[in-house]
């Protein structure tokens, strides 16, 4: 049985009786509402930041309220307030039903999971009440660290997010799904100068799991950020224009992110504005490429137990050996679609509607000897980490930027070059991929998501793989 | 309704009592209404209440923020408790503390930021204004053959701050936007883009009808892309477009990245660092302006401020912390939210009209980019590096031809600047960041 601990430390916290939630939620579906749910959130956040070698800055916030949602066929009604009481919810369930009030189209079922809730990130206590002294002594550790591993670093900006979130979903049918989520989070950036370049590096990770897990690999992010900084300060100018990349493994991943996985969001496929709609059970990859989305390894950043509307997440295989399988869904689109749930409708917090949303995605292991598949490119590109990317889900057109990449010439590593923008097209792109690694990795947990406004914790994961032609976009033309 | 200047001042006295030397602290609340229509149909209605309180302590010159939602008696004991313990642990830092009270603002100028229209607008009109942006986009062209809908927003919400010091001020704002998003097929290739306006009240929203049929019109034009050959060519960014170099700009200019040595503008006042002609103001006291405010974030007092003067560099942008690392004072640009501790931002940030017309400006490149769409990340503050995916339309002698999709641009921001070789007389305030047509004589461009 899931502990009921998150159900019972929000009904107290906000005074409210289970029998409450019944009377809003019989309000919301008294018109002619297909679904209603109430989300109920309280999040604790604790920052530490260190910046001159010292612990200058600390933050610590609550953030707490209720959402009360009215499903409606395609109409989503919703209102929320960060002052919780049965008044203001009920004010609340009728602003939401005004959507179903105005329907003209006929109802629609939307399935409710009866599956259990995971346990993937128990923690004996919440990270975020470790005391702020410890933090700071870690993060003082990692300056250190940092310096240590070259005189060249200048600088070092170092800083701990810790959160603890707890969520209750309603529904009409009575069930209430709690859910009690910690996360951490490092980050260091690194400065580098050497006569008069400057450059940056940065690294860090995280994940659902307790301080001491983070504070084990903490150093090994300080020296990653440190000696990216130092490895570019050697960067020559990125070449332009199409050519092979090889990827390494982990948080280069973000390709498929951006590339395939937006594309395959249930919201975007059940209007028909993504390159990727009605494209199941076609080629959109290689042979070589099975892709899959899974919130239920333990303890990641994107995992989660349940999703934001109590639906417990799973293992969706997204694309086959090659073949499209599957598309991400929450409960609005799924119904619509009249596909199954997939346990990936996340919201931000309870200020946003939820959407179907990634948890960690990934490519599976191939067979190939990373050594071999860079040996195998005569003049390309390898490119080992990104900063960020973004998609153009109805083009197919997709861009991620390289923060550390380096010449391939006669299948050796060459010079370090300067962060380029890769840009492709999403069902073209993963058709390209002629050689898979046997090196799958999960990158270190840093990602984060936005759609729409709304920022999700995510993961990636991939490994080295080969591409056979896409643009590199630096300055040597 | 609760004055929150009145909170404000009590989360400062109460900060005291509790052994903070000085305090200042950010209170906030809001109501929203969006709404969407997608199709000609209801597709989305929200109602938002937010309200949020902020407290900054500092003990001794060690400093710590607490931030809450709840505005009970217990939750605003919580935020004074938690802000004092945390103060208590963190370094003590020389060039910390409130503004000097030599900056602080002493009168609050009116700047019409707030339109009451917010508080009784129903959903009804509101869904008409995105019915009418809609359907004028769909009844553009056949080819306009799906959409993402339409969208309506506005809020109305007050911010009051109060310091040790002795500032305390407070305003209401409110803001309004209506957007539409077509989605245009041909020859099984689809495309999207946008169009929007916003404004400080319900009656400067520019016509439904005229922001539908402009994201037509952006969205065909789209129709076709293609990649270009690689190589380097003159780029000529739409107004838009040409505003993210301002922001670009902006960061580099920013006191917390000077300080860090995180710039490639390092030590660069007075140098000329962009082209002859160029000249960069930043005035937070336009009436009714979309990033307009009376204080800054540690109650400094705003002023309409130089930035870059035909091409040289008059002023960065700095808050009091920033500007005691840097020596020097600040200009009033500290941004707040409740939960964290200032930053630096710029407020209504322009580049002045040039003399010339954008369609003198494509006629005078024989072959290059018009630039309609950026994205991704690839913008590199510490060395200026700047690499980005883009989408636009080509110019053969002169001329707009086919639309360009697939490709980076990329260049160092530091040339960039300098590159441009003319201003277009087309800079118009529709958003916070606005620029006139751009024309930068030199980037590579990245496709087959």
């Amino acid at each position: 049985m899931h502990d009921a601990a998150p159900e019972r430390f929000l009904l107290e916290r906000f005074a409210l009786a289970p029998t409450a939630l019944s009377t809003v939620l019989g309000t919301a579906v008294a018109t002619r509402a297909d679904h209603a749910d109430l989300f109920f959130e309280h999040r604790m956040a604790q920052t530490a930041s260190l910046e001159d070698g010292v612990v200058k800055k600390a933050t610590r916030s609550l953030r707490q309220g209720v959402g009360v949602r009215v499903l409606a066929g395609a109409r989503q009604g919703y209102a929320y307030s960060d002052e919780v009481s049965l008044d203001r919810l009920q004010v609340a369930a009728r602003t939401a039903r005004y959507i179903a009030e105005r329907r003209s189209d006929g109802a629609v079922a939307v399935s409710v999971a009866d599956g259990r809730p995971h346990d993937l990130y128990p923690v004996a206590t919440p990270p975020v009440e470790t005391p702020v002294a410890e933090l700071a002594a870690l993060l003082g550790r990692l300056d250190t660290v940092a310096r240590a591993y070259d005189p060249h670093v200048t600088s070092v900006l170092a800083s701990i997010g810790i959160e603890h979130r707890v969520i209750l979903v309603a529904t009409p049918d009575g069930r209430l799904v709690g859910d009690e989520r910690p996360l951490v989070h490092l980050s260091v950036t690194c400065i580098a100068e050497r006569g008069g370049v400057r450059q940056q590096g940065s690294h860090g990770g995280g994940g659902r799991f307790a301080f001491a897990e983070l504070a084990a690999r903490a150093e090994q992010f300080a020296r990653e950020a440190a000696r990216q900084a130092v490895t570019n300060l050697d960067a020559v100018p990125a070449p332009a224009g199409s050519m092979t990349v090889v990827l390494g493994p982990g948080w280069p991943g973000i390709l498929l992110h951006e590339a395939v996985g937006h594309g395959l969001e249930g919201d975007f496929n059940r209007k028909g504005t993504s390159t990727f709609s009605n494209r199941i059970g076609t080629r959109v990859a290689s042979e070589l490429c099975t892709v899959v989305d899974d919130g239920t390894i333990a303890a990641r950043r994107g995992s989660l137990n349940v999703d934001d509307e109590g639906t417990p997440t799973q293992r969706t295989v997204l694309i086959e050996d090659g073949i499209l399988r599957g598309y991400l869904q929450d409960k609005q689109n799924a119904a619509l679609m009249g596909m199954p749930l997939t346990g990936n409708g996340r919201r931000e917090s309870f200020a946003h509607l939820p959407m179907p949303r990634m948890t960690n995605t990934f490519m599976l292991a191939g067979q190939e000897a990373p050594e071999d598949i860079i040996r195998s490119v005569d003049r390309g590109l390898y490119a080992v980490s990104f900063g960020g990317g973004s998609v153009d889900i109805t083009s197919g057109k997709f861009v991620f930027s390289a923060s550390e990449a380096y010449e391939i010439e006669g299948g050796k590593i060459g010079r370090p070059v300067k962060g380029a923008t890769l840009i492709g097209n999403g069902p073209d792109v993963l058709t390209r991929i002629s050689r898979v690694g046997h090196d799958l990795q999960l990158d270190d947990g840093i990602g984060t998501c936005g759609k729409d406004g709304q920022s999700v914790p995510v993961g990636v994961g991939l490994p080295t793989i080969r591409i056979d032609g896409i643009t590199v976009g630096g300055t040597q033309a | 309704m609760t004055d929150l200047r009145e909170i404000a001042q009590d989360l400062v006295a109460r900060a005291r009592r509790a052994g903070a030397d000085a305090a200042d602290a950010v209170l906030g609340d809001s109501d929203g209404l969006e709404v969407g229509i997608r199709l000609g149909e209801v597709e989305k209605l929200k109602r938002s209440r937010e309200q949020r309180a902020g407290l900054r302590v500092f003990v001794g010159s060690a400093t710590a923020i607490a931030s809450s939602g709840d505005l009970t008696a217990a939750g605003l004991d919580a935020l004074v408790t938690d802000a004092i313990a945390l103060a208590r642990v963190t370094a003590p830092d020389p060039h910390g503390g409130l503004p000097d009270q030599a900056d602080v603002a002493t009168a609050i100028p009116a700047l019409d930021l707030y339109d009451a229209a917010v508080e009784t607008m129903e959903p009804a009109p509101a869904f008409e204004r995105c019915r009418a942006a809609e359907d004028a986009a769909r009844a553009a062209s056949p080819e306009i053959t799906n959409s993402e809908g339409a969208e309506f927003g506005c809020g109305g919400g007050r911010v009051a701050l109060a310091t040790s010091h002795g500032f305390v001020g407070g305003y209401a704002s409110s803001s309004f936007g209506l957007s539409a998003v077509p989605i245009a097929t041909r020859d099984g290739q689809m495309q999207r883009d946008y169009w929007y306006s916003s404004s400080r009240t319900l009656d400067g929203l520019e016509p439904a009808d005229a922001i539908g049929r402009e994201a037509a019109r952006r969205t065909l034009r789209r129709l076709g892309g293609r990649p270009v050959p690689t190589g380097e060519y003159p780029i000529v960014f739409e107004p838009e477009i040409a505003a993210s170099l301002l922001r670009h700009l902006a960061g580099a200019i920013a006191g917390s990245a000077l300080y860090r040595r995180a710039s490639f503008l390092l030590d660069s006042l007075g140098e000329t660092i962009a082209a002859p002609g160029v000249t960069v103001v930043d005035d937070p006291l336009r009436p009714g302006g979309l990033a307009s405010r009376p204080f800054d974030g540690e109650g400094v007092a705003s002023a309409r401020r130089t930035i870059v003067e035909d091409g040289v560099l008059r002023s960065y942008f700095l808050d009091s912390y920033s500007a005691r690392r840097l020596g020097l004072r600040t200009t009033g640009h500290a941004a707040r939210s409740a939960g964290d501790a200032p930053g630096v931002s710029p407020t209504n940030l322009y580049l002045e009209a040039g003399p010339h017309t954008p369609e003198a400006i494509v006629g005078s490149v024989a072959k290059g980019l018009y630039v309609t769409e950026l994205i991704g990340f690839g913008v590199n503050t510490v060395t200026g590096d700047y690499s980005r995916g883009a989408a636009g339309l080509w110019i053969e002698n002169g001329e707009l031809t086919h639309p360009v999709e697939e490709i980076t641009i990329a260049g160092n921001l530091r040339d960039m600047l300098r590159g441009i070789s003319m201003i277009g007389s087309d800079l118009r305030f529709r958003t916070a960041t606005a620029s006139p047509t751009l024309k930068i004589e030199r980037m590579t461009v990245a496709g087959t």
